[in-house]
């Protein structure tokens, strides 16, 4: 497994998504609250395009009448036929162990400690100042 | 443990020149804006569009139809960049969907303006008339892989026999369209005189699913919920195929041909188990038929592939595209709607190369003829 530098963590807002290249993998990586989450930029249903998806909440009903929203903008729906998945892991909602999305570990890193280390090779410009968003891949 | 299906593409799911070029039996056109209509819609009925718009039969007060399940129906990448609704821009239907999938043939399906639900026929027959226009205008012309439908509405029958006349003169439509929900059931007489013309005209009548007739689209009722009602889309065609052969349709008109659009097909061997073993019982009632309901179905009927059904087992939806026939399912993607069926990733079961060619071109081709 490999780091990549994939964007400045400014590059991407809040609620807000961004498509990367990585290891010739289409990566999508969506910024939710303050968290980081990649995923492979295509539903395991047909192939939607992810970076399209709803950033949506969980929603539970205990019994019919009684709606509860939970893990705000978490949860991803498809674009296409709105199959749900839980951004932290790319499980999907209705049958976990089967469906999945596959995703990467994330990690935000100062600029200043990415340039101590020997990721200055890569050809994305990191400044001290910055944060920057890694994916594993 | 179990599979988890986390597939990556692999290289055959790319569109290459060597693979199958389509034919898709659905794809939705849509209007910018009813603008797109004034060249098509005498004055007279644009003033009436501003100042009364559609009158409906919906029984509750502000359900509007939209949006069910997501804005337009549509899929959520289907908005052109360039603004207006999903399946407005012919340069983005080109680059989003014809181009990648290799479609040959994309067959216009319009739902605007609930083109089949006017309660006032003249309107009706108004937008029918300028949306077949605009077909032509807009998309067969600009692009020669698109083909255009008649629509009409059957209720206002001389209406729609004048419109299927002039469509016709013009000769450029590839079927005749009615709806599954109009005042009666489609197997009645008084639609019969538009089943001869089209039998006369050698085109096949497309119905595609949907639209608001005052009918309940279940026989229990009206459905609480859109989930309820995108089910209901089987229910209401798999009577309108009984009503089809068991008033003899096909057996007045042999030459015939019906193309069900967007009711999947899952439903349709118990359907017509149940007609063919009810026929046995009851032949007396209808002695004007003159074989099985099945016969009838296997001849005269062809229905599009989408929404798929998909069973946990792959085996049995293989199963139901053997019973239904290889020969009966015509491909069709709903572009650009939310339930939108991939080509390359939609039939989850193993087809020969020989089978997909049939789904997924030489039927098609053979009922429109081209
Ligand atoms: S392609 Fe994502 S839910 Fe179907």
């Amino acid at each position: 497994m490999a780091r990549h530098i994939v964007a400045s963590t400014s590059e991407i807002p809040r609620g807000g998504n961004k498509v990367v290249d990585v290891a010739g993998r289409d990566i999508v990586v969506f910024h939710v609250n303050g968290e980081f989450f990649a995923l492979l930029n295509r539903c395991p249903h047909e192939g939607a395009p992810l970076e399209k998806a709803a950033c949506v909440a969980r929603l539970t009903s205990p019994e019919p009448g009684i709606y509860q929203r939970s893990r705000v903008g978490e949860m991803l729906r498809c674009p296409w036929h709105g199959w749900e998945f839980d951004m932290r892991n790319g499980q999907s909602w209705f049958d976990p162990k089967r469906v999945k999305i596959r995703s990467y570990p994330v990690a935000v890193e100062r600029g200043e400690e990415l340039q101590k280390g020997p990721y200055v090779a890569e050809t994305f410009p990191v400044h001290v100042e910055d944060s920057y968003v890694i994916v594993e891949v | 443990m179990s599979e988890v299906i986390d597939r990556p593409l692999r290289e055959d799911d790319k569109p290459a020149a060597t693979r199958l070029r389509i034919v898709d039996c659905d794809v939705h056109p849509s209007l910018r804006s009813t603008d797109d209509l004034s060249e098509f819609l005498p004055k007279r009925w644009q003033q009436h569009l501003k100042e009364y718009g559609s009158h409906l039969r919906t029984p509750y007060l502000f359900t509007t139809p939209y949006p069910r399940s997501s804005p337009l129906i549509a899929r959520r990448d289907a908005w052109p960049p360039t603004g207006g609704p999903p399946g407005s821009d012919l340069a983005f239907m080109q680059k989003q969907h014809l181009d990648p999938l290799d479609v040959e043939f994309g067959i216009l399906q319009v739902l605007d303006l609930f083109i089949f639900s006017q309660q006032n026929l003249e309107f009706g027959a108004a937008i029918q008339r300028a949306i077949n226009d605009w077909q032509l205008a807009f998309w067969s012309h600009r692009d020669p892989r698109l083909k255009a439908s008649i629509l009409v509405g059957q209720d206002g029958v001389d209406l729609a026999i004048a419109e299927i006349e002039r469509c016709a003169k013009i000769g450029e439509y590839v079927q005749i369209n009615v709806s599954p929900r109009a005042n009666e059931p489609l197997g009645r007489r008084r639609y019969w005189p538009i089943y001869e013309r089209a039998q006369e005209l050698g085109l096949p009548l497309g119905i595609h699913v949907g639209g608001y007739g005052g009918h309940a689209p279940t026989g229990g009722g009206w459905p609480s919920y859109y989930v309820e009602e995108h089910q209901s889309n089987a229910h209401t065609i798999a009577a309108q195929l009984a009503s089809l052969v068991i008033e003899g349709v096909p057996e007045r008109f042999p030459k015939l041909k019906f193309v069900f659009i967007e009711g999947g097909f899952g439903w349709i061997p118990s359907a017509v188990w149940r007609m063919d073993q009810h026929f046995e019982r009851f032949r007396s009632e209808v002695p004007h038929l003159k074989r099985k309901p099945s016969e009838y179905v296997r001849e005269h009927f062809w229905f599009t592939t989408q929404p798929i059904d998909e069973p946990d087992e792959a085996r049995h939806l293989r199963s139901l595209i053997e019973w239904v026939g290889i020969d009966r399912l015509l491909f069709s993607s709903d572009y650009p709607h939310w339930d939108f069926d991939d080509p390359r990733f939609a039939f989850k079961t193993p087809l020969t190369d020989a089978e997909r060619k049939k789904i997924f071109s030489t039927n098609a081709r053979a009922v429109y003829k081209f």
